[in-house]
């Protein structure tokens, strides 16, 4: 069982046997009144999310989800596939499913596939990956002031404000927690 | 004479010059020296290590810096912690360190303006203990306990009762700017020790105190903005006094269309139509004043005269952030006696820790205090609004989350 100040977000429930994805959370105490915690929580089998406020205390069911750590290979007719490296299992995410993962996902990623019922229904990428920049504006000289990041796109479609010294063609770390950038690394 | 990067702008090209800070990114094209002021591409024969803390010499060509010298060279490195954040929040972390800087800077400017504001309407600033005998009997609240004190002391949950017994002093005007501490307390809008406005007015009703709250709000959003206006988050609020005053009943009823009496018996049931219905539908009003709580729910507050039900409480609500806490005072010493007796009372029974009751403070209300009325106000909160800032975490220096 979680209780309410375990709440974050990505936390997995289950409540009336439908497994739920907390999305967005906020601690309120109005009033120097009572706790709650306010939550956003997507349906992890039909992706619609809906609003739950609980009150301090509350016990929350913990989602007991199968997870398998299967490498992405490739999309396919919507689809994103991934396999089981030791038995060659494959197993299709839909994009509804994949959500924001679908931008963090590139060729042989090992990620941690989501299983209720056998079925996959979400995925877990790594807390960093990394990507080259295909796209950005250079930056770099003569402002020394003002602006210090800039708009930049990954390969994925996926856009992150990275500080100005980043070049086209420099690869970034990006924590998919926050969709924000971490640092720049070294190839 | 080691000169600001940010200077470095406004010099004529081929200037000696000597600046220090961090290399943030060194390559053999050049490299990047960041100091709090700004940042700048320099180009030396030799390049130094990335993170290294160096004092240069050289000359700024109206771009960069060709670097002649190394007046000092100390070697720096980043340890990965478990959360990937940096030990130095404000130096290395490139632009996220930077923002950080810049929001520190903004934030000390406001509060400069907050203690213009309350100077100008001559409140005497002054400072009470932050180690007290009692920290309060609010329900809700949970204190910090100093271990080994004797005898007992606790950290403030505010400084009511210590601004209180000045005002018995014959103080009229005070105003104090300092941390608070609620145990327990941690998340977007919330942090276990954080920094309040809080300030009395003798001789004055609850109305002078809602006066001084819209015009304090006012003046920080002219402040950052050039116009009273908050450029939040979720975007522009008009902070232009006066606010709409919305009673907790007009409210109950408008937004959840309860009576006040319906819900007043059972407070889990007032504070969730607070939460689900009430908060989210003041949002949409930009800044407003809730008033007129609950009797019940304002043990330090006096009650409307003519109507006993509701105490003399307010808050403020801006861009659907509670702001802060106000009351026209109770100032009778046998009231607040058996007030803060059922507090006790109320506090053993849901097995919560019993703080002592204040004999000083009482001892304060003995004597006599004139009429007063009084707000505590979270500044973290202003500043948040001020700039925009999503999560209290960053308006602050070094967040809870990060000792």
């Amino acid at each position: 069982m979680y209780e309410t100040s375990d709440i974050r977000k990505g936390l997995k429930v289950i409540m009336e046997g439908v497994p739920f994805e907390v999305t967005y959370f906020q601690f309120v105490k109005p009033g120097k009144g009572q706790a709650f915690t306010r939550t956003k929580l997507r349906n992890m089998l039909t992706g619609t999310i809906f609003e739950r406020t609980f009150k301090s205390g509350e016990k929350l069911e913990k989602a007991d989800l199968e997870e398998r750590q299967m490498q992405y290979l490739y999309p396919e007719d919507g689809f994103y596939v991934f396999m089981d490296t030791t038995t060659y299992d494959q197993l299709r995410v839909t994009e509804e499913q994949m959500g924001d993962n679908k931008y963090y996902v590139s060729d042989s990623l090992m990620c941690s596939v989501l299983l209720f019922n056998e079925k996959p229904i979400g995925i877990t990428p790594p807390n960093f990956v990394e990507f080259k920049i295909e796209s950005t504006e250079p930056g770099f000289k003569g402002d020394t002031s003002g602006n210090t990041t800039k708009p930049a796109k990954i390969i994925t479609g996926l856009e992150i404000q990275v500080p100005l010294f980043i070049n086209e063609g420099e690869w970034v770390r990006i924590d998919t927690r926050t969709g924000e950038y971490s640092e720049r690394v070294k190839k | 004479v080691r000169r600001n990067i940010a200077e470095l702008a406004g010099l004529p090209a081929a200037t000696r010059v000597c600046i220090a800070g961090r290399v943030l990114v060194s390559e053999p094209s050049g490299f990047m020296l960041s100091d709090q002021s700004g940042w700048v591409l320099c180009t030396a024969a030799r390049l130094p290590a990335e993170l290294s803390l160096v004092m240069v010499e050289g000359t700024w060509d109206g771009h960069d810096v060709v670097c002649e010298r190394f007046l000092h060279e100390q070697p720096g490195s980043v340890r990965p912690l478990a959360d990937a954040e940096h030990a130095s929040l404000t130096g290395k972390g490139g632009a996220r360190g930077r923002a950080r800087q810049e929001r520190l800077f903004a934030r000390a400017a406001l509060i400069a303006e907050v203690r213009r504001f309350f100077h100008e309407r001559s409140f005497l600033e002054v400072e009470t203990p932050l180690a007290v005998p009692s920290p309060g009997l609010d329900l809700h609240l949970s204190a910090l306990e100093l271990k080994t004190s004797k005898p007992a002391r606790y950290l403030i949950t505010s400084p009511e009762y210590q601004m209180k017994r000045l005002l018995a002093g014959g103080l009229e005007r005070i105003v104090q700017i300092g941390k608070c501490f609620r145990d327990d307390e941690i998340g977007e809008r919330h942090q276990p020790e954080f920094t309040m406005v809080e300030w009395y007015r003798a001789w004055a009703d609850v109305e002078a105190v809602m006066r001084d709250t819209e015009e304090l709000v006012a003046h920080v959003a002219e402040a950052r903005s050039g116009r009273r206006v908050l450029l939040t988050a979720q975007g522009e609020i008009d902070v232009t006094p006066p606010w709409p005053r919305l009673t907790v009943r007009e409210a109950f009823a408008r937004y959840a269309g309860l009576g006040l009496d319906d819900v007043v018996s059972d407070e889990t049931r007032f504070y969730r139509v607070l939460v689900e219905q009430v908060e989210p539908a003041l949002t949409e009003l930009g800044a407003v004043f809730l008033c007129e709580y609950p009797a019940s729910m304002a043990s330090l507050a006096r009650k409307k005269p003519g109507d006993p039900r509701v105490a003399e409480r307010f808050e403020a609500y801006v861009g659907g952030i509670e702001l802060c806490n106000g009351f026209g005072e109770l100032t009778d010493a046998q009231e607040q006696r058996s007030r803060l007796l059922h507090d006790q009372a109320e506090r053993a029974r849901l097995g919560l820790p019993v703080y002592p009751i204040d004999e000083r403070f009482l001892g304060a209300l003995e004597e006599g205090i004139p009429p007063s009325a009084g707000n505590a106000l979270g500044l973290d909160r202003l500043i948040m609004l001020a700039l925009g800032a999503a999560h209290i975490e960053d308006v602050l220096a070094i967040p809870a989350s990060k000792l």
